[in-house]
């Protein structure tokens, strides 16, 4: 019988030795690809047990992300809770455990994880993990400027918009607010009461960061590239001069300037300032049709249109600026694909964001230099060492600094005597140009504002855009415009 | 040296709940006081048995309050109540067939027949009590209990008692023979079938066809049983929908897309459904990697606390052992249960009669075979049954039972070792 015990020994103890391994095949050769399958839900909590960074405003003091430990089957989790609530909640985000990740929450999850490569951190993880501490993540200080936020929040109240402050130097984002705004510390459990916010549009949609997600018609601001073209190309001078019929004759039929209760205006023979100054369609029709779509689209490239623009929040909460066909870029093939004369002044299919036209004005307040946008000013360790800081990086020229000086003087007189009077400040030269684009509904206009201050040594380039409103740009956008200059002048935000 | 051994084991008990909490070093008295208790028995009944085996069960069953206390602190006291119940047993085992435990070979037919009423004793109405859809629990008050784990016991009893009586005849293959022994075991696999215990039915069969070879030396017996094995199993793949689902979860336990799900009624990925536990106690494992995440630091909850898998402390404690000890543990404790299989059959070897030797070599086969169904379950490397890990896995009839086996291997050492003196 025992030569049977033997084998059958034998055979017990293949057995077993197929567990071991079966174990190491998952532990070792199989163990990677297990980690990152969406339903591993142990790498979904690994993730709540690292200490995640938090997020400041620019003065280093206003919390605008932070975590609340909490014991759970005797480990600690951290959650995020968002103590400053709707104060800049669209490039915050949010990270919760039901519904992912959004903003820098997301784009920034490796610094605030701590699992960015720089090398300090690199080694600084491996050893908490050795000795089995709680990992903390990196620290982001924004540039944003929280009074200026909070500011901006409260002119944007009840409305549907948004609003972009730059400073032209170094592409720093001083204010960004959309709205309406939603607290983020809704999203992990009372995700319904955001559906009961309500603002001037409907859907409200509190989420959708309109700032750089939102697309609006510019109208008449973007009356600034056309003049910028017309100028770089060298087919018009500063002192040019036009005729003003009241109207431009397209496709045989006729495009009135804007009107009132009297009728269209007729400004007769003006030159180009006064054309922009009193923002008229019909010789910016005839600037279009004189250019082609062509050369506008090549001059708006320049710009950093057609093109998603650079941020730090995640790419799919941006839109680029342009043409649209139904949801998408429209690159005409050829220059009778576009009305010239409509899309000069700011319609035709062109849909803009707030943060590409405050890159319009940010750009022609630096002497026609565009600035890469960026709001991550400081990436800070734990133990306060700063792991990266944001450099101001130059995203191309578009217009020559002599374009950018005419450009400037038209814009000023746009505030100073034409339809942006109500962005006048005492003491302060404000350059502006305003916007009212018809939406299809009688008397509802999508109305918008781009200026920069001081027009001779500017600081602050903003963007105000504004959806269902009853007035032009120069009645509603260009007097938050001014709340916000005026805020900004005095805080003195330095570069 | 038992003693040496089980002081160790202790030690690192201690050292093992310090880590967890350092308030349950009473743990570490109490289960060297058990442990010095179940030594100076086996030193006073059976003192020339193995040395070896009763450390190594303590090992198993400490790693497994260990991790049971981890998992849950009230379900590790019971669990240590059902050891000192199992202690018992073990000690009055010994104490009654310390004398001449070949008695019991003449009541044969006796054992075999008490050990099919255990097991259909779940399936009387009254009391049998069905979880996760096995009939296999006998409730009398608020008293649990498993009756199926000693069935085992006195089923290879009963076969070694037969197959030493009748091995000869069958070996030179009168069929006739094998009568009352197909008797017996096809009733034990209808109740098996009966309560939907697939993995007991398995570990039966598999204990079966090695006692027959043992006793007989055909290996035409084992290749028939695997064929008529075959046979059944895509019978039973054909017309029980339990047993379909559990091939179909380890051939495929992902799917990319939905498809049905019979618990919910309504279509979802199979890894969010009927390959859930399956799947989730893989993550576990990978989890752990080569060094595990340490004791007490392994992830069994999700973010509000709520359970990851299903039955982590019965039947998937392996799952929660092989992340917290890692590849290295989880290896270490299966090459001791390697260890204790060797040990097993050593006795089986030095036995001396027919009944001692296919006793030992039934019992040591049926602890490892067991452990492989369940440990190979949970690995995929063989579909999934539900059944315990020796010694290791929280339950009480379980622990009972694999005491009682100890005393068995026990028994037949020191009887071979005292012959031999």
């Amino acid at each position: 019988m025992n030569r049977q015990i033997t084998r059958l020994a034998v055979s017990a103890l293949v057995l077993l030795v197929a567990l071991i391994g079966a174990t190491t095949y998952w532990q070792t050769w199989a163990a990677g690809g297990l980690a990152d399958r969406q339903d591993n839900a142990i790498k979904v909590v690994a993730q709540f047990t690292i200490r995640r960074g938090q997020i400041y405003a620019a003065d280093g003091r206003t919390v605008l992300a932070t975590n609340r430990a909490r014991r759970v089957q005797g480990r600690t989790l951290y959650f995020r809770r968002y103590p400053a609530g709707n104060l800049a909640p669209h490039i915050v985000g949010y990270s919760t455990q039901v519904r992912s990740r959004a903003g820098l929450e997301r784009s920034q999850n490796d610094y605030l994880i701590a699992s960015n490569k720089n090398l300090r951190t690199v080694l600084e993880t491996t050893l908490d993990r050795l000795r089995g501490v709680t990992i903390k993540g990196n620290t982001l200080v924004l540039s944003l400027d929280a009074k200026i936020q909070a500011l901006a929040n409260r002119l944007l109240a009840g409305q549907c918009g948004a609003l972009v402050a730059l400073e032209p130097a170094t592409g720093r984002v001083l204010a960004m607010a959309s709205a309406p705004t939603y607290d983020p510390n809704l999203i992990e459990k009372r995700f319904g009461e955001l559906s009961r916010i309500e603002a001037n549009c409907r859907p409200a949609a509190p989420l959708v960061n309109r700032a750089t997600d939102g697309l609006y018609v510019p109208g008449s601001t973007f009356k600034v590239l056309t003049a910028a073209a017309a100028l770089e190309s060298g087919r018009f001078r500063l002192d040019s001069t036009f005729d003003d019929p009241g109207y431009c004759i397209e496709y045989g039929k006729r495009v009135t300037n804007y009107a009132d209760q009297s009728g269209p205006e007729v400004f007769g023979r003006v030159d180009f300032t006064a054309a922009l100054q009193h923002s008229i369609n019909a010789v910016f029709c005839e600037i279009g049709k004189a250019l082609g779509p062509l050369v506008l689209i090549e001059y708006a490239k320049r710009f950093g249109f057609y093109s998603v623009p650079p941020l730090e929040t995640p790419v799919n909460e941006r839109a680029p600026s342009g043409l649209y066909q139904g949801s998408r870029l429209f690159r005409p093939k050829n220059r009778f694909q576009v009305d010239p004369g409509r899309f000069a002044f700011g319609q035709e299919r062109l849909l803009v964001t707030p943060l590409q036209m405050a890159m319009l004005a940010a750009a022609v307040a630096n002497g026609g230099l565009v600035m890469k946008p960026h709001v991550v000013e400081r990436v800070v360790s734990p133990d306060r060492r700063t792991v990266a800081r944001a450099k101001p990086e130059e995203l191309g020229r578009a217009v020559s600094a002599e374009t950018a000086a005419a450009l400037t003087s038209m814009m000023e007189a746009v505030v100073s005597a034409g339809t942006g009077t109500a962005a006048q400040l005492p003491g302060v030269r404000v350059a502006g140009k305003t916007g009212t684009a018809e939406t299809g509904v009688p008397g509802l206009n999508q109305t918008s504002f781009i200026a920069f201050a001081p027009a001779d040594r500017p600081r602050v380039a903003i963007a105000v855009m504004l959806e269902n409103q009853e007035g032009t740009g120069g009645r509603t956008a260009a007097p938050i415009a001014r709340e916000l200059l005026q805020a900004l002048l005095a805080g003195g935000s330095n570069s | 040296m038992a003693l040496v051994t089980g002081t160790g084991f202790a030690s690192v008990y201690i050292a093992g709940q310090d880590v967890i909490s350092t308030g349950s070093l009473s743990y570490g008295i109490f289960f060297l006081s058990v442990f010095l208790a179940a030594h100076l028995v086996v030193r006073l009944t059976v003192p020339q048995a193995d040395p070896y085996l009763l450390p190594m069960a303590g090992l198993f069953v400490a790693i497994g309050v260990i991790e049971i206390y981890r998992l849950d602190p009230d379900d590790a006291l019971r669990q240590s109540l059902w050891i000192v119940i199992a202690v018992g047993l073990f000690t009055a085992t010994l104490v009654l067939l310390r004398r001449d435990y070949r008695r019991i070979e003449r009541y044969k037919y006796l054992v075999g027949l008490a050990a099919i009423g255990l097991l259909a004793l779940p399936a009387l109405p009254g009391i049998g009590t069905t979880i996760n859809g096995a009939r296999l629990w006998v409730r009398v008050g608020s008293f649990q209990f498993q009756p199926g784990e000693l069935a085992k016991i006195l089923l290879i009893v009963f076969l070694a008692a037969y197959l030493r009586d009748k091995r000869e005849v069958l070996a030179q293959g009168r069929l006739k023979d094998l009568g009352p022994l197909l008797l017996i075991w096809g009733a034990a696999m209808l109740v098996l079938v009966e309560t939907r215990d697939i993995g007991s039915a398995l570990l039966y069969f598999g204990i079966f066809l090695a006692m027959v070879y043992v006793a007989t030396a055909r290996i035409v017996y084992v290749g028939a049983g695997l064929v008529l094995f075959a046979a059944g199993a895509a019978a039973a793949y054909r017309l029980l929908s339990h047993v379909e689902s559990r091939v179909t979860i380890w051939r495929e336990p992902w799917t990319d897309g939905a498809v049905y799900c019979a618990q919910t009624g309504k279509l979802l990925p199979r890894q969010d459904c009927a390959s859930y536990q399956l799947v989730k106690s893989l993550y576990s494992i990978a989890n752990g990697q080569f060094a595990g995440t340490g004791l007490g630091k392994g992830t069994f909850a999700g973010t509000t606390g709520e359970p990851l898998i299903p039955d982590l402390n019965t039947d998937f404690i392996y799952s929660a052992l092989a992340q917290e000890l890692g590849l290295v543990g989880a290896s270490a404790l299966l090459l001791v249960f390697m260890l204790f299989t060797l040990r097993g059959f050593r006795i089986a070897l030095l036995a001396e009669d027919g009944f001692s030797k296919l006793l030992a070599a039934g019992l040591t086969f049926g602890f490892a075979l067991q452990t492989f169904i369940i440990v190979g379950g949970i690995l995929r490397l063989i579909p999934l049954t539900g059944i315990t890990f020796p010694f290791v896995s929280y339950g009480g009839s379980a622990v009972v039972a694999n005491f009682v086996l100890l005393a068995g291997l026990l028994l037949v050492s020191d009887r071979a070792n005292t012959r031999r003196l």
